[in-house]
């Protein structure tokens, strides 16, 4: 069967380009993130540290954030996902712990190039300074009107997640807010 | 005549000439001219007529106080009303057409209002037209509407495009004179995070007209080498044309930037709304010159001593040949000394004080210009232009003591800090009685969460009106902001050269003996055509508050919000109250400063953008096969396919009969999804649901009913059991956001002990009912590695495996009463497996069916629908279903409620089905009539529709609705009201009009 992201890789040109990703696997995990067996489950599947509040922990091809007190979101290949959830469950069998496989709900796009920071700021309404907003921090926020999570995942490239049924929304005001010609010249 | 002097001229470039049209006609200016300098440079004094009398009128500043000159610029989709001609800066092809006027500026018919004003006094809406009440509307208000008002509205859509940009900073600062730009210098250097933003094109206010030196060296150098560090600094942004509009709560500030209105050739957003959130705001806002209270203030050529000046200085325009100046103060001598400078002639310089001995005024006389004190005007002659003044004794009150000849009247009666950003946020003011002015109360600043000030004035803002002073106060405020943000800044201001003047004498009215003849043509607010007299009127009548005087007379109001009026209007109300100023106090001042674009404010929000849709991952297809689509929340579903030459209605009852008779599918991957999983998951899913849940075994599934805390319904739904910890909640389309927050919302802030995880899964899986007797064949086909059959699967059973190579969860549920699956896969392979459902199912005529269909089928069946038969007053109990609501649970959420007096009351309407006796369909929306009136005169009823179709299966129309005693009612005919007055007699039958028995989903 044929697998398709909600834009199948849709792309934005210009100075600033923004780009669909793809598929990506992405898991919720719920439950005491300062249990033992749950830190070692995700610092053993996604090989990078726990992160802390507010944080992105990212590998190569795999990733651990912070989403809340109790959630974090794990991001791997898309085709290793299920098998993840597998794992995860299974190690943490008897906590009270809660894994889902959520990929197929989100879409993942790529903000890249010399005004991404401003692009992204002109619908998130946080502080997006490179003195507050850097590399290895994630923010769960809005862009416009729907949720979204932002990262800084390359020197002039950001990361956002939003849901999936709002994709073609999301990839929208991205292209707008990032059209050569309306750049503000702030950061 | 107003005309182009022959050099000079600061702003402009000479160079560059730039055409524009004015009401038709092509005129010429210069780049870094405004409309207003480029209109006077072309002798256009006449620029509007006022809003209530039709007056003939003309520029009276030169910057956003501006209330007379309102144009409407641009034409078609670029076209917008009421822009001030001050701030309207030139560019080629501009073309700009004076308002409020029939058929033209010169001739204007309204005018007549004027010769009629003793019929429009203050409050006359309330008085003229309140008898017979029926002429108010058919011929009062037509005839007040069409000759009141200011800019027409645009007919076009918007052809530009705006944008809104967050920004966090440590310091804002508002104004960039030289308060704002010094205090930007010491911000600045303490490495705190400075957004600097000025209104205008042009930095550094009224120093560089006004010939202020500082540091030695003309403002203009010292403007130049500090906008030059501040743009050095990496932590410093300075932003021109850029106008803070409003400061909000916890330092919110709304700034308006417009990027392209003084060259719309420019690519890129017209407007850009700068949302900030501040740590501290200086506002350095300056402050505006207020005009005199004189007979025939408004007539064209009358305008304030600084604009005179700014017109001369600023683009080398002349108001006329000879200008006489009229002041209260020494600052207004500075235009008699430009005029001078420029060539012009000052025939005198009319002052209201006795004695004036200040540098200016000495340099007045040292350069041969008549100073008269003790002076005032008496009045201006002339109508669509000054030709002269008459002077007579301020103390008196008019006799005439002199006329000079003029084409222009320069007027200063002091000036008023500009606090509306201090204002906004809760700052309070004080009266400063020796300035005359409201300036900002330090003890009483607008506080922050902590109860902080995080608002400072400076400069004139703050009632500081020397260069110097300015100067200093505006390190001063950046080294109180510094501490209060915990950093430690250095005040140093450097030096300005300050005449020494002589102090004002406030006079609001001139002369200060001013009978009522003459007070009948003393303007306070241009735009509102208010005068003295209005508002002496308004105090006579009682209105002793500002605010209420304000609202009676209409002082203050309209674009201006009473830039100029303000201080005028409320102390001429003192003087009528015989009370004092400060007693008086102000009008609030709310954001805008000046007015915002509404593109501005909606930012991206429009077109594609405008609203948020979802899309399921099958909603290309159903574009693709041209299905009308209908709104579900934010999701788009189909309502129905129409096929080539088919109506809606036609296309709906094809889809329910193929469906009822062979097989349709349904594209069912809106429905919420939601994973409950925890130790005390059952416990939670008790309190939820108004039945039991947690007795439900893994792999079945159990209709439930949610209700609110109050008892009524608010969502209903599936729950299949996945494991011992784990449910999975389906809930409606437009339900699974608000469901999902409900439960958040008790499980963390009442059960927050209790161990329960929820993670909203909708978008997870795309999900396609298949639906109809051939529904199973088609899953076998496809093949399958689970037992479908009604034994290993029966209905209201759940299983996970394979069909046709999916990774699928299977549902046997049914809400078209058929034989029916619901299938869940992963939304990446959503649009695949539809796909595969379509080619495989083509043997049976698979047909996509829409949410019509839906739900006719589920009325068929007598299930409800939430939002129809529920609108948030209805309880489980209304709609007879007392056999979803447990007897045994101790409590679940809504039971209390639902135990009260008027939830039990057997009057309540319940649900029946209902036939119309001839087979056609009630109309949507009717009710049950009643014999007899209610109190109100209005024909009682017994009941209501909820839902209403044709039923294709049955060929006839069904309904139900909510009926007086309805299930005690079986077999009687009631009538139902219809829109052109007869009604439609229907059966109250049982709400299930097909298979009763459930033997068509029970395969």
């Amino acid at each position: 069967m044929s697998e398709v992201s909600a834009l199948m890789g849709a792309v934005a040109e210009g100075r600033t380009r923004v780009e669909e990703a793809g598929l990506a696997g992405m898991i919720t995990l719920r439950g005491d993130l300062a249990s033992a067996k749950l830190i070692a489950a995700v610092t053993g599947l996604a090989g990078v540290e726990m992160p802390g509040q507010r944080e992105i922990k990212a590998g190569d091809d795999k990733a651990v954030a912070w989403m809340s007190r109790d959630e974090l979101l794990i991001m791997v290949p898309h085709e290793e996902a299920e098998a993840a959830v597998a794992m995860l469950s299974t190690a943490l069998a008897g906590e009270h712990a809660t894994v889902a496989n959520v990929s197929d709900a989100r879409a993942l796009f790529r903000v890249d190039g010399p005004h991404a920071r401003e692009a992204i700021a002109k619908l998130a309404p946080a502080d997006l300074h490179p003195d507050s907003f850097g590399p290895g921090e994630m923010r769960r926020t809005r862009m416009a009107q729907v949720p979204a999570a932002i990262w800084q995942s390359g020197d002039d490239q950001f990361s956002v997640i939003c849901f999936r049924s709002v994709a073609q929304y999301v990839f929208d005001l991205l292209a707008l807010s990032a059209k050569d010609g309306s750049e503000v010249g702030y950061f | 005549m107003s005309t182009r002097l022959s050099s000079g001229g600061r702003l402009i470039d000479r160079s560059a000439a730039r055409d524009f049209t004015f009401n038709g006609k092509r005129l010429t200016g210069y780049a870094g001219d405004t409309l207003a300098s480029a209109l006077l440079a072309n002798g256009q004094t006449l620029m509007g007529r006022s809003f209530k009398y039709h007056r003939p009128r003309g520029v009276v500043a030169s910057g956003a106080e501006e209330p007379n000159a309102l144009m409407g610029i641009g034409k078609g989709s670029r076209f917008e009303p009421n822009q001030r001609a001050t701030t309207t800066e030139l560019f080629d092809g501009l073309e700009a057409e004076s308002q409020n006027h029939w058929p033209s500026l010169e001739f204007d018919v309204g005018a007549v209002n004027n010769s009629l004003y003793k019929f429009f006094p203050a409050g006359f809406y309330y008085k003229t037209f309140m008898f017979p009440r029926p002429a108010w509307k058919h011929l009062f208000e037509p005839i007040v509407r069409h000759s009141a008002g200011l800019g027409k509205a645009p007919k076009d859509r918007d052809a530009d495009r705006y944008e809104h940009f967050y920004a966090f900073v440590d310091v804002m600062i508002v104004g960039g004179g030289i308060a704002g730009l010094q205090a930007a210098l010491t911000a600045g250097a303490t490495g705190a995070r400075v957004l600097l933003v000025e209104q205008t094109a042009h930095w550094g206010g009224r120093a560089p007209v006004d010939g202020v030196e500082i540091d030695g060296q003309p403002a203009d150098q010292w403007i130049k080498n500090a906008l030059q560090t501040l743009e050095g600094m990496d932590n410093v942004r300075v932003r021109s044309r850029t106008m803070a509009s409003g400061v909000y709560d916890h330092g919110y500030v709304l700034a308006y930037e417009r990027l392209t209105d003084h060259a719309p050739e420019m690519d890129g957003p017209r407007h850009r709304l700068w949302r900030i959130r501040a740590k501290q705001v200086i506002t350095a806002t300056g402050a505006l010159e207020r005009p005199l209270s004189f007979a025939g203030n408004d007539i064209p050529g009358v305008m304030l001593a600084s604009a005179v000046r700014d017109y001369v200085v600023n683009w080398g325009v002349s108001p006329g040949d000879r200008t006489v100046v009229v002041t209260n103060n020494d600052d207004a001598y500075r235009t008699a000394l430009a005029l001078h400078g420029a060539g012009l002639a000052v025939p005198a310089i009319v002052d209201a004080r006795a004695t004036v001995t200040g540098d200016l005024a000495e340099a007045a006389r040292a350069a041969g210009i008549r100073v008269l004190t003790g002076t005032g005007i008496a009045s201006v002659k002339g109508k669509k232009a000054v030709t002269g003044v008459t002077l007579c004794a301020q103390a008196g009150e008019g006799a005439v003591t002199e006329e000079i000849a003029c084409e222009a009247v320069a007027m200063s009666g002091g000036w008023s800090p500009v606090v509306h950003l201090w204002s906004h946020c809760g700052g309070k003011l004080t009266w400063d009685a020796e300035q005359a002015c409201f300036r900002p109360d330090h003890d009483r600043a607008p506080t922050s969460h902590d109860g902080k000030p995080f608002v400072t004035a400076a400069g004139a803002a703050d009632g500081v009106l020397g260069s110097a002073d300015a100067l200093a106060s505006g390190s001063n405020a950046a080294v109180a902001v510094a501490q209060a943000l915990g950093l430690s800044a250095t005040a140093s201001a450097p030096s300005a050269n300050d005449p020494h003047e002589t102090p004002l004498e406030p006079v609001w009215i001139m002369p200060q003996g001013a009978g009522p003849a003459k007070r009948m043509k003393m303007w306070l607010d241009y735009q509102n055509d208010v005068k003295v007299s209005d508002v002496r009127l308004a105090a006579q009548e009682g209105y002793e508050s500002v605010e209420h005087t304000k609202r009676y007379t209409t002082l203050g109001m309209a674009t201006d919000q009473g830039k100029l009026s303000n201080i005028n209007g409320l102390a001429t109300l003192a003087s009528a109250l015989n009370d004092e100023i400060p007693n008086v106090g102000t009008t609030t001042f709310r954001p805008p400063y000046t007015p915002i674009s509404m593109g501005a404010i909606a930012g991206e929000a429009r077109g594609d953008v405008f609203q948020p849709l979802r899309r399921t991952p099958m909603h290309a297809w159903h574009e693709e096969q041209g299905a009308y689509m209908e709104p579900v929340g934010h999701w788009r579903r189909p309502y129905c396919y129409p096929k080539a030459g088919e109506t809606h209605e036609q296309a709906v009852h094809r889809e329910v009969l193929a469906t009822r008779n062979s097989l349709g599918l349904l594209d069912a991957s809106t429905l919420g999804k939601i994973i409950v999983k925890g130790p005390d998951a059952g416990r939670f899913m008790d309190m939820l649901y108004t039945n039991m849940m947690s007795t439900l075994k893994p792999g079945k599934c159990r209709y439930g009913l949610m209700c609110n805390e109050n008892g009524f319904l608010m969502d209903d739904g599936v729950v299949a059991r996945i494991d011992e910890d784990t449910f999975l909640v389906h809930t409606t389309s437009g339900g699974a956001e608000h469901t999902h927050a409900h439960m958040e919302d008790w499980l963390q802030c009442e059960w927050w002990d209790w161990k329960v995880h929820t993670v909203n899964v909708t978008e997870q899986y795309a999900q396609v009912a298949v639906v109809g007797p051939n529904a199973r064949k088609l899953l076998e086909k496809l093949g399958t590695d689970m037992d479908l059959s009604a034994e290993a699967l029966p209905f209201m059973g759940w299983a996970e495996g394979k069909i046709g190579g999916f990774n699928t969860r299977v549902f046997r549920i049914s809400f078209s009463g058929e034989l029916s699956f619901e299938i869940a896969v992963p939304a990446s392979q959503g649009r695949a497996f539809w796909d595969a459902l379509h080619a495989a199912g083509a043997e049976w005529n698979a047909t996509a069916y829409g949410t019509e269909a839906l739900h006719i089928m589920r009325a068929e069946k007598g299930f409800i629908m939430i939002g129809d038969e529920t609108d948030g007053t209805v309880i489980p109990q209304d709609l007879g279903l007392g056999w979803a609501i447990s007897k045994k649970k101790e409590d679940y959420l809504g039971k209390r409620a639902q135990e009260r007096s008027h939830m039990t009351d057997p009057t309540r309407w319940k649900l029946v089905g209902l036939e119309t006796v001839d087979g056609s369909v009630i109309p949507d929306g009717s009710y049950a009539v009643a014999s007899g009136t209610n109190a109100n005169g209005q024909g009682n009823t017994q009941g209501r529709i909820t839902s209403t179709y044709h039923s294709p299966t049955l060929g006839k129309g069904i309904a139900m609705g909510l009926v007086l005693n309805g299930p005690d009612r079986m077999g009687e005919v009631i009538e139902f009201n219809k829109v052109d007055g007869t009604t439609v007699p229907a059966k109250i039958v049982n709400p299930v009009f097909y298979d009763p028995d459930g033997e068509k989903q029970n395969v």
